[in-house]
This record gives structure tokens, sequence and C-alpha cells, in this order.
């Protein structure tokens, strides 16, 4: 079994043992998988690509397939302790729908994004004029779905304006943590939400 | 690797010889019969068994063959057998015939005890429900308390449906393909079209044919083309026939058959005469109009509330305008609400409502992952 990323590991440590979880955007179910093995989670999956659902399916998980839109809204308030949305908060249309949606569902938000804050992002604007693709994610702006670049900075922003709590914030440049100066060091950022 | 089911054997129960059989309309049947087959053995503790449920003009003989020069094997054929979606090697699965129905369960053309001639159009109308009331008959005579799960597409998924909603403690799982849990009025539409064509051919002589020399295979036949129709897509019919004439260069410039689609529906519709009964796509026509599992509450979340813990894999198709995806997701959407465990897909076909049957590698993978993950959750012991 391939380790798991570790924004993902960063995840599964902010959910409680036991608890239920809608991971938006599942893709292949390996987060579900870990999260049911390793701390007994019910969990659930959202995923808009057939292969994903199908990979899920294999993995023994239920998913719904569909856009967070649709599947979102299938939920009645207080349903999961934990909604999750791993490295897709940049490709949304309407980030502040769902978040709020992912605090109706669920007694608690968890959200991984890639810090464009980074040092070497900021210095590839600069130095170079060039826009720099996310840290820890590999493709050019043309080759993957339109995102939006943020900074973990501009993410604490947008939660202390939107009343939501930010319970935990952790900062990873690859699988090591960062402390100090977060947004200017680490790659990815994983916060964890309460209304 | 998965193989073919050897010889099977149709079989037929009967029951409510004594006690007439109640209906939903109110009316009683009394005796009542269902054909039935099974494929694979059933485990100690009676946990391992399927049922399969078909749909309009499907019967009980859903995989196998009847006699080794049979040129068409079991409708299910491809997702029912050993190694298979619906492994026989390891689960029990039964297929019965839907009361209405004319492939041996009782339905217009059996004989009604009283009279000594079939019944035509005083057999009672029935419904979904009846249907899936009279399998609960059969499940007790083979001594199967609870299903592992109900499966079946379009008025198969129906039946699936109203399975987990009125008898949600008889099934572990539920599986409904294709289908709907409450029939549209453009779905209503459709089964008028097909009975005025049967009551227009004047041989139908008011359901009371049977005795005549000549039946409604006219009006039948009709009926047969408008279904047929409505269970292509146009990208499939494009591909499948375009615009090609079957034996002609060129047009001919008269009424007779000869763009390869006519044929098609010419062929299936008569096909269809020499297998289907009229009075019968009368009523199971009218059965699926019937189905509403909304009803009476008007809210279709509240007919699950008691199948909160049944697992359902839902599935609908890309491609499918008889039963647009927008019905399946108002499924989930209502399963979701109960707190069901529900895992949805809209696969992506060209092939229509017949994508069910036709999209089988992506409908292995899903059922087959499903299965085990049911077996390993619930324990299923080998047969």
């Amino acid at each position: 079994m391939s380790p798991l990323r570790p924004d993902l590991h960063a995840i599964a440590g902010l959910v409680p043992q036991g608890a239920t979880a809608l991971d938006l955007g599942c893709g292949d179910g390996a987060l579900l998988d870990y999260l049911r093995r390793e701390k007994s989670v019910r969990g659930r999956g959202i995923e808009l690509s057939e292969a994903g659902v199908l990979a899920c399916v294999r993995r023994g998980l239920s998913v719904r397939q569909g856009s967070l839109q649709e599947g979102l809204a299938d939920y009645p308030d207080g349903s999961f302790d934990c909604v999750i949305l791993a490295q897709t908060l940049q490709y949304l249309d309407d980030p502040t729908w769902v978040l709020g949606e992912m605090l109706r569902v669920g007694r608690r938000a968890i959200v991984s994004f890639p810090n464009w804050g980074y040092w070497r992002c900021r210095l590839e604007l600069l130095a170079r004029g060039r826009i720099p693709a996310a840290p820890d994610l590999p493709q050019p702006w043309h080759d993957i779905p339109r995102w939006q670049a943020l900074t973990a900075a501009d993410f604490a922003d947008f939660c202390r304006r939107q009343g939501m709590a930010v319970g935990q914030a952790i900062y990873l440049a690859g699988a090591r943590r960062v402390g100090v100066w977060p947004n200017l060091r680490a790659k990815t950022a994983v916060f964890a939400l309460q209304r | 690797m998965s193989h073919n089911i050897d010889l099977v054997s149709p079989c037929s129960f009967t029951f409510a010889q004594d006690e007439p059989f109640q209906l939903e309309s109110g009316a009683t049947l009394g005796p009542v019969t269902l054909a039935y087959e099974t494929y694979g053995r059933l485990n100690a503790d009676r946990s391992n068994a399927i049922l399969i449920l078909h749909a309009l003009s499907g019967s009980a003989h859903a995989a196998g063959r009847h006699a080794p020069d049979d040129p068409h094997p079991g409708w299910w054929d491809d997702c029912i057998g050993p190694g298979k979606a619906f492994d026989t090697d390891r689960y029990y699965v039964i297929c019965s015939n839907v009361l209405g129905s004319c492939y041996g369960s009782s339905g217009p053309a059996s004989i009604d005890p009283a009279g000594g001639a079939p019944y035509g159009l005083s057999f009672p109308v029935v419904t979904v429900g009846d249907m899936v009331r009279a399998q609960t008959h059969l499940l007790d005579h083979l001594g199967i308390e609870r299903l592992l799960c109900a499966a079946g597409g379009s008025m198969g998924g129906m039946q699936v449906l109203e399975w987990a909603a009125h008898h949600p403690h008889r099934l572990r799982a539920a599986i409904p393909l294709a289908t709907t849990a409450r029939h549209s009025p453009m779905l209503i539409a459709f089964s008028e079209v097909g009975r005025q064509a049967i009551y227009a051919d004047p041989a139908w002589n008011n359901g009371e044919y049977y005795a005549n020399g000549k039946r409604p295979d006219a009006g039948l036949a009709v009926a047969r083309m408008v279904g047929h129709i409505t269970y292509l897509s146009d990208a499939s019919m494009q591909q499948k026939f375009g615009r090609r004439l079957q034996t002609r260069e060129q047009y001919g410039y008269e009424f007779q058959t000869e763009f390869a689609v006519e044929s098609y529906l010419k062929y299936n519709g008569n096909a269809f005469t020499r297998r289907f009964d009229a009075n019968s796509y009368l009523y199971v026509t009218k059965a699926m109009d019937y189905f509403d599992l909304s009803q009476p509450t008007g809210s279709l979340a509240a007919a699950f509330v008691e199948a909160a813990a049944v697992k359902f894999l839902v599935v609908s198709f890309t491609s499918d305008w008889l039963y647009p995806s927008y019905h399946s997701k108002e499924l989930v959407r209502a399963l979701h609400a109960v707190g069901a465990d529900v895992t949805y897909l809209d696969i992506e076909s060209t092939w229509g409502h017949d994508a069910f049957l036709l999209e089988v590698d992506t409908m292995t993978r899903l059922l087959a992952g499903f299965l085990d993950r049911l077996s390993e959750e619930e324990q299923i012991a080998m047969p």
C-alpha cells in the first residue's frame, strides 16, 4: 500500500477515532480507506469522475457521484462529524458556498490547499515575472482546471470575515511541519474550521 | 475467470389456494402461481440469496439455457454465473416472473379456475406492490428470511425500491438500476400509446381473444416498436442504423420498409408477438404507471424511513432519456435524507435505457465491488 500524501496524513490526524466523515472530491478513496482502517471512521465520498467512483467501490466505500453542489445539497444539517476538502479548494467555482455548506452538513470542516505564499512562488513572480505553479502540484497553469491562487494568510483572513473559527492550522513543507513564518515557508496548509 | 451456467430448469410455486391473495386495489386473487428459477446454492445460514427482478417483458429465465440447443441464454446471463458479477459460486440467485406477466406466473392468459377459461380482463389489475408481496410468499416457501440483496433495472428497479421501502427488514442491500421511485407523466404517456395500439386492434376484442384463432399481434407489435424506440437513444440509433437502407441501394419512393431502423422495429415488434401476451402488456404497463413511492405522504424520503439500514447501489445512465438521471438523483437525495448508506453512479453511456444490460464491463466492476464489500461486512459464508 502506498503511503498517504502528507496533507491527507495531516487531515487524518484531525479526524477523531470512530467519527463520521464526508470527503468532497474523494478521488480513488485513499483517504476514506485509510480513515476506515486506522480510525474506524464511517466515511462517505462525493466524486465527479466515474473512474474515481469505480475505484472507491472496489475499495468497498460508499460514494455519490456528482458535483459538490449536487452532492452537498443531498445531506441534512449536521450529518457528519467532519467534512473534508483536500486539495480541491483552489478549483472550486464558489468556495464561499462550499465552505458554508461544509459547516452546515458537518460539525467540523477540514481543508487542505496549496499555499501560493510559499517563498519560491513569490520569487517566481517577483524575479522571473512568471505565474508560479502551485507548490506540490506539478502541472503548469495551462494543464489543469482553472484555479484560484491563494495563500494561507488569505484563507485565514477569509475565515475571519466569514465568522468561521479556525480550530487548528497545520503547515507543511512536504511531510515536514512548519512552525515559524508558515505563510512564507509552507507549501501546503491544512485548516480545521468550526462554526 | 467467469463461465456460463449449465442447463437450468424452470420451477413453479403456487400459493393462496385456500385464502385468496389480497391485492392493493381491494380485489383478491387465488390461487397465485409464480414461475421462478434459481442458480447457485444456498449457504448454511441461508444468508447468500440474491433476488433478481425483471423488467416489463422479462421472465424468470435470467441465466443459463433450458436446453443445450437453446439459441439464447437467460436475459441477464452476462452478469449471472460462476465468476460473473452475481457470482453463482458464492451467491444463491433467484429470479421470478412477475404477477400479471405471461411466462408461467398468474396473469390474464392463465386459466381462471372458476370458469375454466383464460381470465382475460377479468384478471384483477395488479401493482408493483402486489408483485413484490407475491415474491415474499415465494421467499417464505424457499425458507429465506432475509435477502442479501435485491437487484434489477427499469421495472425490476421499481420492484427493488418497493422491497426496500415496504419490506426493508427482509433485505440487506438494494440495487436499483435505470429506474425511478415514481413513474413520470412521460412514462405513463408512452405506456398509454402502447395500450392504445393494442385496444385499436380489432383482434384484441376487449381482451377476449384466447379462444379465437386471431390474436392482436398488430397492436402488440406497434406497442413494442414504441417501447424499443424509448429504450434506445439518438446516439445509439445513429450508431446502430444511421440512415442506412436495409436491402436497397436507392429510395423506392413507396411505403415499404426501407430504412434499417424501420426494419429493426418491424422485426422486433413481430418477434415480440410470438413471445408475449397483449393483455399482459396492458397489465404490466398499468402496474408501472401506478408506481409512486412518494404516496401517500407526498415525500419520497418518508417512504424510506424504515430502510435506513439498507445499503443502496443506485445506477443511472447518461443517455437514458426514458428514466433520466434526475429520477435516480431524486431517489439518492431521499435516501441520504433518511441516513441510508448509498453509492450512486451515473454511468457515461450512449446506449440509452438499454445500457443497464449492455454496459457489462462497468456494471460488472460496480456490482462485484459492491457485493464483495457487502459479503465482507455482513460476513456471508460460502455455500
